[in-house]
């Protein structure tokens, strides 16, 4: 058994606040979920971590944005729109190109079939009963009549993916967001969803689903579906990346609006430019 | 003279109950149902633009229609401008609120240029604070279907949108954010701001 204490100590450390943590309840929840077994070692280090990382951000009032690490992530961000000029973009142009439309489509469906089970299991955590029903429901229809999932015959049902992640769990479980975080190469997260995002990755229950799979085979899956997006989406892309005035902020608002709706969040008390065409 | 408080009781009691009696009839002017007969009107016509095989060109000319005569622009413009729209002079207002217009109509006409094929419905509406959301579904062909929100407001006088929220992100936000980016890039001169506008979405 790993150490936990080591870990949160680590991930705490050089934090400017600890603060009161929510640490002790998420711990003793994941100690029940979760026996220790062998191989899977790494996910109470993760919870753990997720829970330090989560737990310790001062919270600030509705609408204002918690960007402590602005001048960082703003760093972060640059390297990210360098990333996408230089690399992103042009490979996923690349695999636009050479791959025809079909491939593509049975490539981001054979993905997106793979990361059903992880669904199933976080809204089973989140005691989301109907959503794991018809997350299985699919996982199952296509992985049988869409030839182990490279087609869609249930999304064209009506039957598609209810998506989401440990992210949306810890939320589910009282965690807080934390601050507003943008990472190299994933992008725009929050400390909650950042450690959403480690358990995810250590938790796939695709991994015990299919054992002898060749690890680094869904991975590759995972990265031809997200160039195509890239591909897909390029307009849309380019014109918040490239385009904005300031993409790192509109990046932020969009990011946190769109995750903020995922999560089933209230906006905070709407606008109403009819009130106060200056306020927010 | 001494104010009688008993007088100005009563005086108070009658300029509320005459605003009172104000709102209902201001209210009359837009009710749920009128709120979403005018995005039932407004999704057509989207919905006839993006099936019409017209040219980028012509889409953006027809999207621009549909929103000078479905969305209150000025009051959108005011709110992207924020807080610098108090030192703007009216013929600045009027400038910048003419290319904010087309601005606003190449940068949403892009987005609804990707709807191609596709069609939106409207499957719900709901007060909201003083205000109106109409609910609609964006379909398109091989995607899960998305969220797309009008927020319908008769504060101008007539019944117009001055919101769009596509899966939470609303637009009021996202274009402040952005003009309050190109304002400062522009060093807060707004004349500036204009010029850049007109070449920007």
């Amino acid at each position: 058994m790993l150490r936990p204490r080591a870990y949160v100590m680590a991930w705490r450390s050089g934090r400017p606040r600890p603060g009161t943590c929510e640490l002790r309840t998420v711990q003793l929840m994941t100690s029940r979920l979760f026996s220790p077994a062998a191989g899977r070692r790494l996910l109470p280090a993760a919870l753990l971590a997720a829970a330090a990382l989560s737990a310790c951000a001062p919270s600030k009032g509705p609408g204002v944005i918690n960007d402590p690490y602005e001048k960082q992530n703003r760093e972060n961000h640059a390297v990210n729109v360098a990333l996408d000029t230089h690399l992103i973009k042009p490979a996923s142009q690349a695999y636009g190109h050479v791959l025809p439309d079909p491939v593509r489509t049975g490539v981001s469906n054979f993905a997106g079939n793979l990361s059903l089970p992880s669904y199933v299991m976080n809204d089973l955590l989140q005691a989301k009963v109907g959503d794991a029903a018809q997350n299985t429901l699919r996982f199952a229809f296509n992985t049988v009549f869409g030839l182990g999932g490279i087609f869609d015959p249930a999304g064209a049902l009506g039957l598609h993916a209810k998506s989401t992640d440990f992210g949306a769990t810890l939320a589910t479980w009282g965690v807080r967001e934390g601050a507003y975080l943008e990472v190299v190469v994933l992008g725009p997260t929050t400390e909650r969803d950042l450690a959403g995002t480690v358990v995810d990755a250590v938790t796939n229950p695709v991994m015990f689903l299919l054992p002898n799979v060749p690890r680094g085979y869904p991975i590759g899956v995972k990265v031809g579906s997200a160039l195509g997006n890239r591909y897909k989406y390029n307009d849309l892309v380019d014109s918040v990346l490239h385009d904005s005035a300031d993409s790192y902020a509109q990046g932020r608002l969009i990011y946190l609006e769109k995750r903020h709706y995922e999560l089933g969040q209230k906006p905070p008390a709407a606008n109403d430019p009819y009130e106060d065409p200056y306020a927010n | 003279m001494r104010t009688d408080p008993f007088r100005r009781g009563i005086l108070t009691a009658a300029v509320s109950g005459l605003a009172l009696a104000a709102i209902p009839f201001r209210a009359s002017a837009l009710d749920l149902a009128t709120a979403r007969a005018l995005i039932d009107q407004l999704v057509a016509e989207v919905n006839r633009i993006i099936n019409s095989g017209e040219t980028e060109t012509q889409m953006f000319a027809d999207f621009e229609k549909v929103f000078a005569k479905y969305a209150d622009v000025p009051i959108i413009a005011r709110s992207a401008l924020g807080v610098a729209a108090r030192q703007a002079s009216p013929q600045q207002m009027t400038a910048f609120t003419k290319a904010f217009q087309g601005y606003l109509s190449r940068k949403y006409g892009r987005r609804f240029r990707e709807f191609i094929g596709g069609k939106i419905e409207v499957t719900d509406a709901h007060p909201l604070n003083e205000n109106y959301e109409v609910v609609s579904t964006a379909t398109l062909r091989g995607e899960a279907p998305f969220d797309l929100r009008w927020w319908v407001s008769s504060k101008s006088g007539r019944d117009l949108f001055y919101n769009i929220v596509i899966e939470g992100v609303n637009m009021l936000a996202t274009e402040r954010t952005e003009i309050g980016a190109m304002l400062d890039q522009n060093n807060g001169n707004i004349d500036a701001l204009i010029k850049q506008l007109e070449t920007s979405g």
